[in-house]
């Protein structure tokens, strides 16, 4: 379904006058080195890291937001890294995304229900009348109902719950395959966080969707998934079914990741192993496997090579030279 | 004698709309060494709280009743100048984004020593720049970095900048509100182990601000919950988490996914919190409540004891 190899995106850094005049070295922000992962049809799956380890970026490329610097996007079987003009408008029926604010992403002078027939009239899908009858039915589709309460309002009329929905009816209008979620509910309240992410199952079920969820929560990325791909610093280092990678991380990034979660209970035992430091910048990334200045097992070889993505078990891939088990 | 005792405080936002009631009726005590958890949902005025025991709160925002003591000290009546002293001395207080709480033109070593003289203006420049590297280094903050500015600390590193500079004039008690709110799951943890190691090495009185179900269970010993600006639920953290009372606190710890739990079902609360511009009648979250009967709808129901914990909610008002 899709196919993602050797996907890299470096991001020039902009230099002061002074600096262009004495230093002729330009800088990257390694955003993106070199990824490789894919995805079946039906499947979820969670792209998991901190600030700044490139998910949101990787997120952008598989819809060519951006424009990849190497590397190849493979959607059944067609290389979306290389389309251009009218083919690749056509082609974006089929992926949509979902973004992390609600707020930012409505117009605040555009009616709701115009805001998602506008993706239908940019496609030129159907004639006017179809259009505005596939607004109302999805309006209604993600619980926006009776639609015609809904239909001429503003997005400051609504609460952000309801926004949210407004954001995946117009994802979801172009009857798209694909979807990136990008943080869909850090934005939204704790008490309908559960609501936003039932509804988007069910559509999944119904409207027989991909789901690409980047999220830097793992309790939320645990319930929803069915895949995660743990990125750090640009880079995948672990990646499997959910079970595997959350029951039994092999990474100690994976591994760190999980013992920092707050767990709400008061009786869980927390065995912390919290590594030191911050997430180095991306600009002059670490030698050797990125995580090793933080790592609490790194050994000689961690600094010299960097570990490849490798399969250890069935599906279950890590890049780790010594690999908790 | 508590350290901190808050009476049927209210504070209220003055606005050409309406009249917001953010905090309504809001009884709280916090005993010297004490963690209190204070969560909600965001509006719900856990905040406006935090902000009002030091009189903080925001114009059009203003205690409008009610009484806040803190040792003694009459809060809400007091004079400037007596607030002024208990700010930064007698109370630190933890803002939700180290980037915007710290000035970006000044250097962390000025943030200290303004912050030590004002207090203490008899302090010599160099001592007070001893003792902000002592509590620098407390924090795992290199001590030579004092000379640094704020744009040169990463974030977990501002927020520890924060910690001690509400710690450094050692008050009795400390307000963090969502001090880990903008940072990454890692450095949250790192935060948060520090702030639970410091509790216990300076016998902190701490207020922990935050909607983060998680946190409150891992570091308070009491929860209180707010909701609409009123507390739904107040007590023992252990307690509370194992049963939970007030509709509302249950269904609050139902929406928060535990990834310790395996085939966790998930709920939510129907609809939204309320407009505290035009007020439900009653209970205020009797709309959103499964449970709800006739009285919620008319009477409002007030914070009662119940075995070890007091709530909100007329299932539990036997009269």
């Amino acid at each position: 379904m899709l196919e993602v190899r050797n996907l890299t995106k470096h991001f020039p850094v902009e230099k002061g006058f002074l600096d262009k005049l004495f230093t002729s070295r330009k800088s990257y922000v390694h955003a993106v080195d070199d990824i490789s992962f894919s995805m079946k049809r039906g499947d979820i799956l969670g792209l998991v890291g901190e600030s700044g380890s490139g998910k949101s970026t990787t997120a952008k490329l598989c819809l060519k937001l951006i424009e990849p610097t190497s590397g190849s996007i493979l959607s059944e079987g067609v290389d979306i890294a290389k389309m251009r003009g009218e083919e690749l408008r056509k082609f974006r029926r089929n992926m949509q995304l979902i973004f992390q604010d609600p707020t930012a992403s409505l117009s605040p002078r555009i009616k709701i229900g115009d805001a998602i027939k506008h993706a239908l009239t940019y496609q030129k899908i159907g004639t006017a009348s179809d259009q505005t009858e596939r607004t109302r039915a999805i309006l209604e589709r993600v619980g926006l109902k009776p639609w015609d309460n809904f239909y001429d309002r503003y997005p400051h009329q609504l609460s952000g719950g309801q926004k949210q929905r407004v954001v995946i009816a117009r994802a979801l209008v172009l009857n798209p395959k694909f979807v990136v979620a990008d943080e869909p509910i850090a934005m939204v309240d704790v008490s309908v966080r559960a609501q936003i992410l039932e509804l988007m199952l069910e559509l999944r079920k119904e409207f027989d969707l991909s789901y690409l969820f980047i999220t830097h929560d793992l309790a939320m990325a645990n319930y929803v998934c069915r895949s995660i791909a743990i990125m750090y610093l640009g880079k995948i280092v672990e990646t499997g079914p959910k079970e595997e990678v959350f029951g039994k991380p092999l990474h100690p990034y994976t591994l760190a990741l999980l013992s920092s979660i707050p767990v709400p209970d008061p009786k869980a035992k927390l065995q912390r192993i919290i590594p030191r430091g911050e997430i180095p910048s991306p600009i002059n990334p670490p030698k050797g496997c990125r995580f090793h200045p933080r790592c609490p097992y790194a050994q000689a070889v961690c600094s010299e090579r960097e570990p490849q993505l490798e399969e250890v078990k069935p599906d279950h891939d890590v890049a780790c030279f010594f690999p908790r088990t | 004698m508590s350290l901190l005792d808050i009476q049927s405080l209210v504070v209220q936002y003055h606005t050409f709309a309406a009249n917001v009631k953010a905090v309504d009726r809001v009884s709280l005590r916090m005993e010297k060494g004490h963690t209190l958890g204070l969560v909600g949902e965001s509006g719900c005025g856990k905040s406006t709280l935090g902000l009002s025991t030091l009189r903080l709160v925001p114009p059009p925002g203003k205690i409008t009743d009610g009484h806040i003591t803190l040792d003694s000290i009459d809060v809400v009546n007091c004079s400037d100048e007596e607030i002024r002293r208990i700010r930064g001395k007698r109370v630190g207080y933890i803002f939700q984004d180290p980037m915007t709480s710290l000035n970006p033109v000044k250097k962390i070593s000025n943030h200290f020593v303004e912050m030590i003289r004002t207090h203490e203006p008899e302090t010599s420049e160099e001592d007070a720049l001893k003792r902000a590297k002592e509590v620098l280094a407390r924090l795992g903050i290199l001590p030579e970095r004092i000379n640094d500015f704020p744009h040169q600390f990463s974030g977990g590193m501002r927020q520890r900048v924060m910690i001690g500079l509400a710690l450094a004039l050692g008050p009795d008690l400390l307000i963090a509100d969502e001090p880990t709110t903008s940072l990454d799951v890692i450095v949250e943890a790192q935060i948060i182990e520090l702030l639970k190691e410091l509790k216990e090495s300076l016998k902190l009185t701490l207020v922990l601000i935050t909607h983060n179900i998680g946190i409150v269970a891992e570091t308070a010993d009491r929860v209180a919950v707010m909701y609409a600006g009123r507390l739904a639920e107040l007590g023992e953290t252990d307690g509370l988490f194992e049963k939970p009372m007030h509709p509302y606190t249950q269904a609050l710890l139902n929406s928060v996914p535990n990834i310790t739990k395996k085939g966790q079902v998930l709920s939510w609360i129907p609809g939204a919190p309320p407009d505290l511009a035009q007020p439900p009648h009653g209970c205020l979250y009797h709309p959103r409540c499964p449970h709800a009967f006739d009285r919620c709808r008319k009477e409002e129901p007030h914070l009662l004891r119940h075995d070890s914990s007091e709530v909100a909610c007329h299932l539990f008002d036997k009269r």
